[in-house]
């Protein structure tokens, strides 16, 4: 690990300038939340950067109710006390599934909100610096393609890569259409998810909208009443402590017998969480049955592009699909 | 040889050391530190073969912080030894991705790791080969299998036998390459001074890493001393020393400090051994009774270019089952990859996935259910050695095991279980692994103030032999076991043979129990009194063990699996495993228990888990960390079961013990490869049973 | 986490800050690299040796510790975040000289072989019955929105952050319940 400055910031303006102040020193400057995956990132070498800006001390740990039934969730809370908020747990449930489904119990006391959603991808290659990887070392190549890439990406992927993003709980934000708070050194903004990651197409080294010097202060949940229905399904080659294989985050809002309204994202398919927009039109007015659940799970994964020992996540992913959308039919 | 009577073998003690590894007061071997201590880390090549042609050593001297940075044209020079693994830095070649060719010393772990990091290695690089095949032309016959069975063996004629049985099961199974992972990764502290050298080791023998290391560094035995007095697991991989223990203490020797130095967990995929992969063929030739004419196992694994380790992956299959008509063999390849080593029940693991799988196909094959199948090749000798078994209650632990697991009226037809959205089935395997013995010393020690201490340079790596040995002592002494401390994991203690091959108890135990006899006797003849010094006894087991009489000797297990599939994912859990074991006398009922639930755990890893994936292109295993290398979490292991069947062997040794440290893995797999096959109609020859091998499939 | 790149080797100094560590409820004056865990800070500047290191990359839980009574990785915790937290150890579970409950039930029940992740699984545990005393629910919890029992399922899951290689979960899972039920 490169020797680092550590800085502990106070608020958003001094930590945007300190991370800023380090850009301009040529350092290299990243905030600082949890450090579950950046700190394990600087000591694989694949992340070295000259100043850390400490950014879990800001006052965005907290929910706030929005109006209309929505919520605002403080990029720094810690993935663990988001997942046990009883507003969280009644409203969302299947954000609290998604979080409380991602690493441990130890990993979730410490990573944030914002740091989950900006996790790199777990491919091998990508941790491996003594290794040719496009998205840390753009230009180099892609082994994946060629090499190991089980549990790569199905759907959206490149030439140049074929990482998956490792988020869980970012499925359920995809699904919902969060929307990420954003200060960063031109103001202030904010992006709907899914459009906070982007698909690697050639330049795989980014996999955010985000700006240097960008730093996340929150998640907005828009009200959606029918997600009280909702469900997060994980499928893992471990029991538990385990990334996904496929997940899907879905809320389904059904009157008799007919789907009115619904939510459909996919984890560990691509290089975002997912939204399944095609199946959700397709869903959308259709009868609340095996089959329809089927073809719009179909509808959705036409656009896969499978690698050769991967191909197994499309007929995976389908199924859970339809379980899932059967599960919450028969929940309510 | 009759066995003492033994008030406290047979009893459930605590683990002695319980208060000291619950209270972190348990010192493993990389938290010993001597004053002006340095912290060595290790640079590992990054071609899988070639030639090193620099290390810019100089460069990374200007960091602050830096003592050193050794390659092989700066390190010291060890005694050109047999085994390649351990003679580092001595020469350019690279063998194989990850072999270490430079360690950098820091005043700090930090500065260490960052050196090595910047540290720039020029290569020659050659094409390399990592990829074992069976038919890969490089196969050859090694002259034996580990430790020193016969390559080959054959009876009768097997081809003839398989072409006139009515009933031929012919499968090639295959297991992937497996590594040991122990939590505590490997590591050594090495000291120099006037008297020699002494190395804070985490070992599974203490007397062995002594008995290698001196001679590299041209020491007598006595100039080195090797303590190791908690070693946090080895599986097999803390065997024998490791590069690391060389590196320590050529990195002490090169600086003039005390160095520590351990193998990160990444590191520890290419330096610190693993299990071979292999590919087997098997083929069972039957009646339609399902009685065996022919059983002929072949396998093929792969060894490195620097060190041969021959797996013995089909020598169980020449003692399982009664068959006229036999042949077992194994091929190796030699690769540009890590050296393959001993992991826990080498060639009985890989070996009895392939043979019980078989086993189960020709139940299904005949119609016959497995338990009955097995019992129906029960041999009354040693089919191939001819001997008589010491014991042998195979028939015993799967009739047992199979009343209590509750699988009479089994239904033997595949994928019609149903319960919620997961397939249901069901699967058997029976377990065995040899008794070995091997010569060591004890001595036992009369304390002046009452009390005794008995002293051997065993190693417990968690296997509860302070604890037995304990009970043993005591029980030989005719004291109770407070009365007892033992002293273990110094090579400065009487020579030990090592925490292997699940020999432990028997071959300690013999020790602990004549040094007690003989302690014994001098008491009596004294009287009892015990002199101002104390008194003692010494023993060497060697005389002894020359002259047991021929037998086979096994312990024998049967394993019963119940696995759920999930019918959307394809995700295998398994519900319950119960293992029946007949295992000698069992010493200390609570950590025998934990022996072989570890050990069936384990196996339950190996079967839908563990797997180091090659990378072909780069020459290393891939998927180098926990988050990749999943072996069972908590949430995997649910119903895990073992009970014993009371078993007195006279030819054994004093206690009446065979090893229990090793069967629990063995056929633990094959259980849950078979019960996937009872749940879904899918017979999965390949390890491991991942959900991908289900989805698309029944499922 | 944006911002970063790789810019290549770079011979820096290190950078230390002078903190004091409140640890098992004494307080520590310490120099610390920027770049240091509070693992590594632990055992080699401490001579606090229960937390170990197994992975170095939270993946093994061997390292787990208490921040504030919360049980946290610490090979994923640098020093310098944690001087204004209150560290707990497994030096500090025992009370007096006496083994804490979830301690003296691990020996009881067996919990363990070598020893080496014991130290984090006592950690973990001993936060996890909190936990779930406070009502957070987790992946196996049927309704996330009602209310949680610590059942045999619930202390799988929750200690599955937790590696044993040498397969003691299942009495692992009895000492938990023992203690904690």
């Amino acid at each position: 690990m490169r020797p680092f400055a550590y800085e502990r910031a106070a608020d958003v303006r001094s930590a945007v300038a300190a991370c800023a102040a380090g850009m301009a020193d040529g350092a290299g400057a990243v905030y600082l939340g949890g450090g579950t995956n950046l700190v394990d990132l600087m000591r694989l070498g694949v992340v070295s950067p000259g100043v850390l800006v400490d950014v879990t001390r800001l006052p965005f740990d907290g929910v706030e109710e929005t109006a209309g039934g929505g919520l605002l969730i403080g990029a720094a809370m810690r993935n663990s006390d988001l997942a046990a908020h009883p507003l969280v747990r009644r409203r969302y449930p299947m954000l609290t599934q998604a979080v409380v489904a991602g690493a441990s119990g130890q990993v979730r006391n410490m990573a944030t909100v914002g740091g989950n959603l900006l996790q790199r991808t777990r491919c091998s290659y990508f941790q491996d610096v003594t290794k040719p990887c496009n998205k840390r070392a753009p230009g180099s190549g892609c082994p994946a393609r060629n090499g190991d890439h089980r549990n790569l990406a199905v759907i959206g992927q490149s030439e140049s890569c074929v990482a998956t993003h490792p988020s869980d709980m970012a499925v359920p934000l995809a699904a919902l259409g969060a929307i990420v708070h954003i200060e960063g050194p031109g103001g202030s903004r904010k992006v709907p998810m899914p459009g906070l990651h982007r698909l690697p197409g050639d330049t795989p080294e980014r996999d955010t909208v985000l700006e240097p010097g960008d730093l996340i202060t929150a998640v907005e949940l828009p009200p959606l009443p029918f997600a009280v229905r909702s469900r997060y399904r994980k499928v893992r080659d471990r029991a538990s402590f385990a990334f996904a294989v496929v997940s899907v985050a879905a809320a389904l809002d059904v009157e008799d017998g007919m789907v009115r309204d619904c939510r459909i994202a996919l984890g560990g398919v691509a290089h975002v969480p997912w939204r399944a927009e095609r199946a959700e039109s397709a869903l959308r007015g259709s009868p609340a049955t095996e089959a329809a659940f089927a073809q719009a799970a179909d509808e959705e994964l036409a656009q896969a592009t499978p690698l050769p020992h991967n191909a197994f996540k499309v007929p995976l992913a389908r199924n859970v699909v339809v379980r899932t959308l059967l599960d919450l039919v028969e929940a309510s | 040889m009759t066995t003492v009577a033994a008030p406290y073998s047979g009893t459930a003690l605590d683990r002695v050391d319980g208060p000291e590894k619950v209270t972190g007061r348990a010192r493993y071997a990389y938290e010993h530190a001597p004053d002006d201590l340095a912290y060595a880390v290790v640079v590992q090549s990054t071609i899988a073969r070639g030639a090193v042609r620099v290390v810019d050593a100089d460069s990374v001297l200007q960091l602050p912080g830096i003592i050193a940075a050794i390659w092989h044209e700066n390190a010291p020079r060890v005694a050109p030894i047999e085994d390649a693994e351990l003679t580092v830095l001595q020469s350019p070649r690279v063998a194989y991705r990850g072999q270490v060719v430079a360690v950098v010393v820091a005043e700090t772990i930090e500065s260490a790791t960052e050196a090595a990091r910047l540290l720039r290695v020029d290569y020659q690089v050659e094409p390399h080969d990592v990829e074992l095949r069976a038919d890969h032309p490089g196969m050859y016959r090694p002259d034996h299998v580990n430790p020193d069975y016969a390559t080959d063996s054959e009876l009768g004629d097997p081809e003839a036998a398989l072409g006139f049985a009515p009933v031929v099961v012919d499968a090639t199974y295959t297991t992937p390459a497996q590594h040991h992972n122990p939590i505590e990764p490997h590591a050594t502290v090495a000291v120099w001074d006037a008297d020699g050298l002494t190395l804070y080791d985490s070992t599974q023998s203490a007397s062995a890493v002594r008995a290698t290391i001196a001679p590299l560094f041209g020491l007598p035995p006595e100039s080195v001393r090797v303590v190791s007095p908690y070693v946090g697991g080895g599986f097999g991989s803390k065997g024998a020393p490791h590069a690391q223990v060389v590196l320590a203490a050529l990195a002490a020797k090169q600086v003039g400090r005390p160095v520590k130095l351990a193998a990160t967990r990444r590191q520890m995929f290419a330096v610190t051994g693993y299990r071979t992969p292999t590919v087997q063929r098997v083929r069972l030739g039957a009646d339609e009774e399902g009685r065996l004419s022919a059983v002929v196992h072949e396998a093929f694994e792969q060894t490195a270019t620097v060190k041969e380790f021959a797996e013995q992956t089909t020598v169980v299959t020449r003692m399982m089952y009664a068959a006229p008509h036999r042949r077992t063999s194994h091929r190796l390849v030699r690769l540009d990859v890590p050296v393959p080593t001993w992991m826990r029940a080498p060639g009985e693991t890989p070996g009895m996935f392939a043979l019980e799988s078989a086993m189960d196909e020709l139940a299904v094959a005949c119609g016959i259910d497995p338990v009955e199948l097995r019992v129906r090749n029960e041999p009354t000798v040693d089919p191939e050695r001819g001997l008589p078994f010491s014991s042998r209650n195979l028939v015993a632990c799967l009739r047992e095991g199979a009343a209590r697991f509750g699988w009479a009226g089994r239904d033997p037809e595949p994928g019609v279980r149903r319960r919620g959205r997961q397939l249901i089935g069901t699967g058997v395997a029976s377990s065995t692994y040899p008794v070995y013995r091997l010569p060591s010393q004890a001595t036992a020690r009369a304390e002046p103030g009452g009390g005794f201490t008995v002293k051997i340079a065993a190693a417990d790596i968690g296997t509860g032999a302070r604890t037995v040995l304990t009970q043993i002592a005591a029980d030989a002494l005719g004291v109770a076991p407070a009365q007892v401390r033992m002293e273990v994991g110094d090579s400065a203690l009487p020579r030990a043979s090592v925490a292997g091959g699940s020999s432990g108890t028997a071959s300690w135990g013999t020790a602990v129990v004549r040094a007690c006899e003989a302690l014994t006797d001098v008491l009596h003849r004294r009287a009892g009194d015990v002199p101002p010094g104390g008194l003692e006894a010494s023993v060497d087991t060697a005389e002894e063990l020359r002259s047991q009489r021929p037998f086979s000797r096994h312990a024998y297990g049967a394993q019963f699996a119940e696995v759920g599939v999930d019918l959307d994912t394809g995700e295998v859990r398994v519900l319950r495993l119960l293992g029946a074991f007949a295992a000698g006398r069992i010493i200390n009922p609570k950590t025998a228990r934990s022996q072989f639930i570890g050990g069936m755990t384990m196996g339950l890893s190996m079967a839908l888990f563990e797997e180091s994936v090659m990378d072909v292109e780069f020459g290393d295993y891939l998927n180098r960390d926990l988050a990749q290398y999943h072996f069972a979490a908590c949430a995997d292991v649910r119903d895990v079961d073992a009970f014993w069947i009371e078993e007195e062997d006279p030819e054994l040794n004093p206690m009446g013990s065979k090893g229990i440290g090793e069967i629990g893995i063995v056929g633990t797999a094959a259980a849950v490869a078979n019960a996937v096959y009872h749940a879904t109609g899918l017979r999965v020859r390949d390890l491991p049973i991942r959900l991908d091998r289900l989805i698309g499939g029944a499922v | 986490m944006n911002g970063e790149g790789n810019s290549g080797p770079v011979f820096a100094d290190p950078i230390t800050a002078d903190l004091m560590l409140s640890v098992n409820g004494d307080e520590h004056p310490v120099t610390v690299d920027t770049r240091e865990t509070l693992l590594d800070t632990l055992r080699e500047h401490l001579d606090l040796i229960g937390a170990k290191k197994g992975c170095d990359h939270g993946q093994c839980g061997a390292c787990t510790v208490l921040v504030d009574g919360r049980r946290v990785k610490s090979c994923l915790t640098l020093t310098v975040t944690v001087d204004d937290r209150e560290i707990t150890t497994v030096e500090g579970l025992a009370v007096d000289g006496a083994l804490h409950p979830m301690q003296a039930a691990f020996v009881e029940r067996d919990a363990f072989q070598c020893g080496y992740c014991t130290p984090g699984q006592l950690c973990s545990a001993v936060a996890m019955v909190r936990e779930v005393a406070d009502g957070w629910p987790s992946a196996v919890t049927a309704d996330v929105s009602g209310p949680v029992a610590l059942d045999d399922d619930e202390i799988r899951e929750r200690m599955s952050g937790n590696l044993c290689r040498c397969g003691a979960y299942v009495n692992i899972v009895a000492a938990i319940r023992q203690v904690g039920a």
